[in-house]
């Protein structure tokens, strides 16, 4: 094993999967010669020359059709958009066309695309910079929605993206970019259909994504001081989502909380705690619960910001209480 | 220096005040930033302040103005105080965003001061908006909406103008070209280095100036607003000019010469003024000393305001969500 940050685990990710076939490229806003908005992509533009890491003018709209046509013309692409923040002007390319050229042509024409996007809150960046907008994404058949809340994923995750027929949108996170973590001396393909028991527990399901992986960790590692063990569940994929591993957890537990960092109407958590109700309620010994963001635009103050999300502190409060301890 | 000689002394003076404010502003800002006082991503404005203060000055109390993310000389120029802004940069309650914006989102809806935008170019479309309502409503006043040439890439330019164009509205559009999109010259971003022509094409009247040069700035803005009120019609302008500082507080600068920046820092736009003033209008030593220590001593009076401000209880932190219930 080796110990390296979010950051190099990405990084690692990208330079494999340049290596490994020359019809990938990436194309995103500084990418290349500045090296990248939070320096993942540093040092590639000089080992794989402007054509493969290249530098795109803002026009999200743009590059990210720009990317989908590269895709049906046989090439590889990888695009990334800067953070989630941007990602609304590429939507309609993202959704209108990656999602759904190959339904309306019958079948006819895949989009091969993987489209990156950081996102997070934390950095006080303020409304216009701090959104977790992964549910949005979620919402759209046709796409493949993941989420890298570890560093094996992170560096795993793009290299099966690539394998993938149809689009990709691949979630990392700036909150984590400087955190380290162990991961396999070589980079190798992850599985991008299932999610992943990050702890195992008999007590409770906490059940999260992205962001809140190490924070469910370090809740459960905080519970298990005070003798409840909790299972720590991380989807990984958002769409499709893994039911069966969620329902699995929930028939051994009886008890769920989700935890997100995104809005609470409308998001990932209202979906899994629908699936649950609708396939497993007799297994549950209570009723399924939620921890997400606060339903606010996320203002500048950190005090606010905090405010905003749910931390450690209450994920603590929350299980202590749905298990009377 | 500016063929424009029509400025008086008294209006020479301001403008060189109103440029050395921001510079002093945003010096204290970025000294803060280093403190941990501000947060979140800070841009700094500094070489490129005679663009803001040569266009606002032209501007009366109901036109309306609107800016990026690196909009502190903008507000400053516009006449929201320093200690409002300090205190929003601060996030405290009394910040002119009442603290919920930070750096990025300064407002006065007031001072018809519409932001502190930080997604590029969404506040192009919004400006045309505002030009629009103008025209319904037959008043008088124009709107004024500034940008990087890096925002003219995005579709959202395109559509402004055409509108702005098309609707014939009373907008001033204005590029200021600093070369660079962070870490993206000009070369890469713009299939045709001839930014004017882009205002041309939509056949809107069109010019480019000097934006080290705040006189040339100035009279160049002059003649644009003229044009807008007479006509009613939109006006772009572009600014050339340069950010002697990083992107946003840090970047690692590995996009750009350092030779380029100190080539740039010569025509620093402050001492450019002041050499001006002094060769046309005896402007001494000492006059200039008031003036430092006028501009120091507003900033202090900001820190010490912004310090004593109070923050936002959280109880507080779902307000202006909605609109308050009547
Ligand atoms: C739609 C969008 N894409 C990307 C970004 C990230 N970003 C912030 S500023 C910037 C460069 C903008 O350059 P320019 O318009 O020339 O203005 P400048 O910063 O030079 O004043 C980028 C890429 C953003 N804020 N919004």
């Amino acid at each position: 094993m080796a110990k390296i940050t979010y950051r190099e685990a990405l990084k690692q990710g990208l330079r494999e999967a340049l290596h490994a076939d020359p019809k990938v490229f990436l194309m995103g806003e500084d990418v290349g010669r500045y090296g990248g908005a939070f320096a993942v992509s540093k040092g590639l533009f000089q080992e794989f020359g402007p054509d493969r890491i290249m530098d795109v003018p803002l026009s999200e709209s743009g590059f990210t059709g720009a990317g989908i046509g590269a895709a049906l013309g046989g090439m590889k692409p990888i695009v990334e958009i800067m953070t989630v923040n941007f990602s609304l002007l590429a939507m309609d390319q993202i959704v209108n066309n990656a999602a759904t050229l190959l339904h309306m042509s019958g079948g006819q024409i895949h989009v091969p695309i993987v489209i990156r996007i950081s996102c997070g809150v934390g950095k006080q960046l303020g409304a216009q910079h701090s959104h977790s907008w992964e549910p949005l994404f979620a919402h759209i058949p046709g796409l493949n929605v993941i989420s890298a809340g570890t560093h094996e994923d992170a560096r795993g995750m793009l290299l099966t993206a690539l394998k993938s027929p149809d689009p990709v949108i691949l979630f990392e996170y700036t909150g984590l970019l400087n955190v380290e973590g162990e991961v396999p001396e070589t980079a190798v393909e992850v599985d991008i259909t299932k999610a992943k028991i990050r702890k195992e527990g008999k007590d409770l399901s906490l059940i999260t994504y992205g962001s809140g992986v190490i924070k469910a960790l370090e809740a459960a590692a905080d519970l298990a001081v005070l003798g409840m063990d909790i299972e720590v569940l991380d989807l990984r994929s958002l769409r499709p989502l893994d039911e069966k591993a969620i329902f699995t957890s929930v028939q051994k537990t009886h008890r769920a909380i989700i935890l997100e960092d995104a809005w609470r109407s409308v998001s990932i958590s209202s979906e899994i705690s629908a699936r649950i109700m609708e396939n497993v309620f007799y297994d549950l010994d209570a009723p399924v619960e939620r921890l997400c963001g606060l339903e606010v635009p996320i203002p500048y103050p950190k005090h606010l910001e905090d405010a905003c999300v749910p931390q450690k502190e209450q994920i603590v409060s929350q299980i202590r209480k749905m298990l009377s301890k | 220096m500016s063929q424009s000689l029509q400025i008086t002394r008294e209006k020479g003076v301001f403008l060189l005040l109103q440029m050395m404010r921001i510079r002093r502003f945003e010096e204290k800002a970025a000294e803060m930033y280093t403190k941990a006082k501000i947060r979140g991503f800070l841009h700094l404005y500094i070489g490129e302040e005679a663009v803001a203060v040569g266009i606002t000055d032209l501007l009366g109390p109901e036109d309306n103005i609107l800016a990026t993310y690196r909009e502190h000389g903008h507000a400053l120029a516009r006449g929201i105080s320093a200690n409002q802004i300090m205190a929003e940069m601060y996030g405290k309650v009394e910040g002119c965003s009442k603290g919920r914006g930070g750096s990025m989102h300064l407002f006065d809806a007031k001072k018809k001061f519409y932001g502190g935008n930080a997604i590029v170019a969404s506040h192009l479309p919004v400006a045309v908006g505002l030009a629009l309502a103008s025209k319904k409503q037959e008043k008088a006043d124009l709107t004024a909406c500034f940008f990087g040439e890096g925002a003219m890439a995005e579709g959202e330019f395109h559509e402004a103008m055409n509108l702005a164009a098309l609707w014939q509205l009373p907008l001033l559009m204005v590029c200021e070209n600093n070369r660079y999109a962070m870490g993206t010259a000009v070369q890469y971003t713009h299939s045709n280095p001839d930014i004017e022509a882009k205002g041309k094409v939509y056949g809107i009247e069109s010019a480019t100036v000097d934006g080290m040069d705040v006189l040339s700035v100035r009279s160049a803005a002059e003649k644009a607003i003229e044009y807008i009120r007479l006509t009613g019609k939109p006006f772009f302008m572009v600014c050339n000019t340069y950010r002697f500082k990083a992107h946003s507080m840090f970047d690692a600068e590995l996009y750009r010469d350092k030779m380029e920046v100190e080539t740039w820092k010569k025509l620093d736009p402050i001492p450019k003024m002041q050499q001006y003033l002094l060769e046309n209008f005896q402007f001494i030593e000492s006059e200039l000393k008031d003036l430092e220590s006028a501009c120091d001593q507003e900033v202090q009076q900001a820190v010490d305001f912004a310090e004593a401000g109070s923050w936002e209880p959280v109880e507080n932190l779902q307000n202006y969500v909605y609109s308050p219930k009547e």
